[in-house]
Order: structure tokens, then C-alpha cells, then sequence
């Protein structure tokens, strides 16, 4: 176990599913790697944590530095927005789109899994996740920007080390939905949920 | 000692043979193992979860079948589920049925759809009553002022 500083900020994970049980697994999975979770049961519930105001209308966007997420892990299915329409959404967000995203699915679709991954996934999981899934997110975790006081120890339960650039977080200018954006529908061609 | 020693011998043949028989499968060992000493009831508390969520979804099957107009597009989305959280905990035979349930809903076949629902609510009740008991096991072998043999 490495040394953790006093100041260091725990990774935080936001969760997105609309299964209970899951919710509940995915949330132990990743606290035995000591990241912090938020798990919500739906997109628009993921948005708004985001920050994105009036998901409905897309109007507003106003990032909250107090709730900096280094990850987001969703289901594909759900009701509502799937896991691929909220991954677009993010995407396409200026200042959300630099966080990676995780897709799971208990449905194993090629063609599902090569469109999340061009949209900008960076895994994609089979459900039911395991440990040796959620160890993949490591190095995804390292990469994303936080807010840092130089080099620090990554805090996990291996022996690796991860060292941070001083990266200082962006002022990103607060995103607004154009008319265009808004109208484009986001309807995935897989319906099999 | 030796009355732990039996029911910790009982509680890993019991286990053994739910593996063997498929009510559960290596998801199962997954989730034992996300249980310890700051979560040492995770898997009691997930499987009531499973439990709960079943017990809703079996009745909102019955429902759906029930319609004059049956709606397929909704007992899919119940046996979706239904296979998600099986598969989650591991309950294999349950999961086994919920995925000749979805063809059939696909097919729009009401017997076939009847005869599944009948089926995988017959299997809940089998890991349910299988859980519960391996549980209870656990129970014993702990108030006994034993530990739980770790199966691997």
C-alpha cells in the first residue's frame, strides 16, 4: 500500500445504473480500490450530477468543481437514455468530454460494443463486472485531470504506482445546446434492450 | 471443535454441490469475495436485494401474462431484468431459463411464455430455499465460534 498525503482527493466514480443490485455491486467493486462512488439509477440523473442544467431542453451547463468526476461507468440498457445515448451526450459536452467513460452490458453484441467504442467508450464490459474488470480502469483513472499538488502515490491496493501531472483543471467556457444539437435524435439502431 | 469441524465440512459439501448442480455459479464466488471485515454482510444484502426484486418481477410477469392484449415488448423488459439480477448473484438456473423466456417472448408465444414463467418461478424458489439454508449454515458454523470455509 503506498504512502497517501493527508491532502490527496480520493478518485471518484460516477455510476450509472438502473438496476438496484448492480448499483450495489459495481459500488463495492470499486471501493476495494478505494475510489469514491456516486451511483445513480439513471442518464439524466447522471447529467444532472454533471452539471448539466434543464437536461430536457439542454440549455445550460454550469461544471461543479466540488463534484469532480474521474470516471463514469453506465449500463447500456435502461429506461429512459441508454448508457450510449448519456455517452454521446457526454461527448459531446466541451467540458465533460475528456472524462472516460465505461459502457456495461449482460448483453454480448458486436456491433453494440465497436459503437460504443467509437463513440469514445474506453471499455466496455460484460456484466456480471468483476474485480478483474474494474482493475482495467486503472490506468484510465491516472490519465483523467484532477486536481493534484504534484507527484502522488496512486491509492489502491497494489503495489503500482501512478504519478500525476500538476495538471490544473480547465476554465471551460459553460456549454450551450444549439437548436441543431438539440433536434438531433440520438436514437440508437440497437433496440434490443 | 469437532461439532464445527462437521458443520463447516456440511457447509462445503453443501456449497460443492449447488455448484454442481448449477443453482450457482462462479458469480456467486465473486461476490464472497467482495465480502470481509468492513462488509461482512455484502452477500446477505445483495441476495435480499435479489430476492426482493424477484419476488416483484414474478408478480409483474404473471400481470403481463394475464392481459387480454399481452404486451411482449413489457414481459421482455421484466425477464431482461429478471436475467440481469440472476446473473448478478450467480443464480445460473434461473438466469438458464430467462433467456429461452426472452426468445419466446420474441416470438410472441404465450405458452411457451406461460410454461417459462412457471419455470424460472419454480427455480427461484429452489435458489432461494437453497440460499437461505447455505445461510443458515453459515450462521451455525459462526455462533459456533468457527469461520466459514472460503471456497474456491
Amino acid at each position: 500500500m503506498g504512502v497517501i498525503s493527508i491532502s490527496e482527493t480520493p478518485l471518484h466514480v460516477l455510476a450509472v445504473d438502473d438496476s438496484n443490485i448492480d448499483r450495489k455491486l459495481i459500488e463495492r467493486l470499486l471501493k476495494t480500490l478505494s475510489y469514491q462512488v456516486t451511483a445513480v439509477d439513471s442518464g439524466s440523473k447522471a447529467l444532472e450530477f454533471l452539471g448539466l442544467q434543464d437536461v430536457e431542453n439542454f440549455q445550460s451547463f454550469s461544471p461543479n468543481p466540488e463534484l469532480e468526476v474521474n470516471l463514469i461507468i453506465t449500463d447500456y440498457c435502461m429506461p429512459g437514455m441508454t448508457g450510449f445515448e448519456l455517452l454521446r451526450k457526454i461527448k459531446e459536452t466541451k467540458s465533460l468530454k475528456d472524462i472516460p467513460v465505461v459502457i456495461m452490458s449482460s448483453d454480448n453484441i458486436p456491433a453494440r460494443i465497436s459503437r460504443c467504442l467509437e463513440e469514445g467508450a474506453e471499455e466496455f464490459f460484460l456484466k456480471p463486472v468483476r474485480m478483474s474488470d474494474v482493475d482495467k480502469l486503472k490506468p484510465f483513472l491516472s490519465k483523467s485531470e484532477r486536481k493534484t499538488t504534484g507527484d502522488e502515490e496512486c491509492v489502491s491496493n497494489d503495489n503500482s504506482i501512478a504519478i500525476y501531472d500538476d495538471d490544473v483543471n480547465d476554465d471551460d467556457d459553460v456549454e450551450v445546446w444549439s437548436d441543431e444539437d438539440e433536434q438531433r435524435q440520438m436514437f440508437s439502431e440497437d433496440q434490443s434492450c | 471443535m469437532a461439532a464445527v469441524s462437521q458443520l463447516q465440512r456440511q457447509f462445503v459439501d453443501y456449497t460443492t454441490s449447488l455448484y454442481n448442480e448449477e443453482y450457482l455459479d462462479d458469480q456467486f464466488t465473486q461476490l464472497q469475495k467482495l465480502q470481509d471485515e468492513s462488509n461482512p454482510d455484502f452477500v446477505v444484502e445483495v441476495v435480499s436485494l435479489f430476492f426482493e426484486d424477484s419476488e416483484k418481477l414474478l408478480n409483474n410477469l404473471a400481470t403481463a401474462l394475464q392481459q387480454t392484449s399481452v404486451d411482449y415488448k413489457q414481459v421482455d423488459s421484466h425477464v431482461h431484468q429478471f436475467k440481469g439480477s440472476s446473473s448478478s448473484i450467480g443464480a445460473k438456473r434461473v438466469t438458464n431459463v430467462c433467456v429461452h423466456f426472452r426468445n419466446f417472448c420474441e416470438e410472441k408465444n404465450l405458452d411457451g411464455c406461460l410454461r417459462c414463467l412457471q419455470q424460472v418461478k419454480h427455480e427461484y424458489i429452489l435458489v432461494r430455499t437453497k440460499l437461505e439454508a447455505l445461510f443458515r449454515l453459515e450462521q451455525q458454523i459462526l455462533q459456533a465460534g468457527g469461520s466459514v470455509p472460503v471456497m474456491e
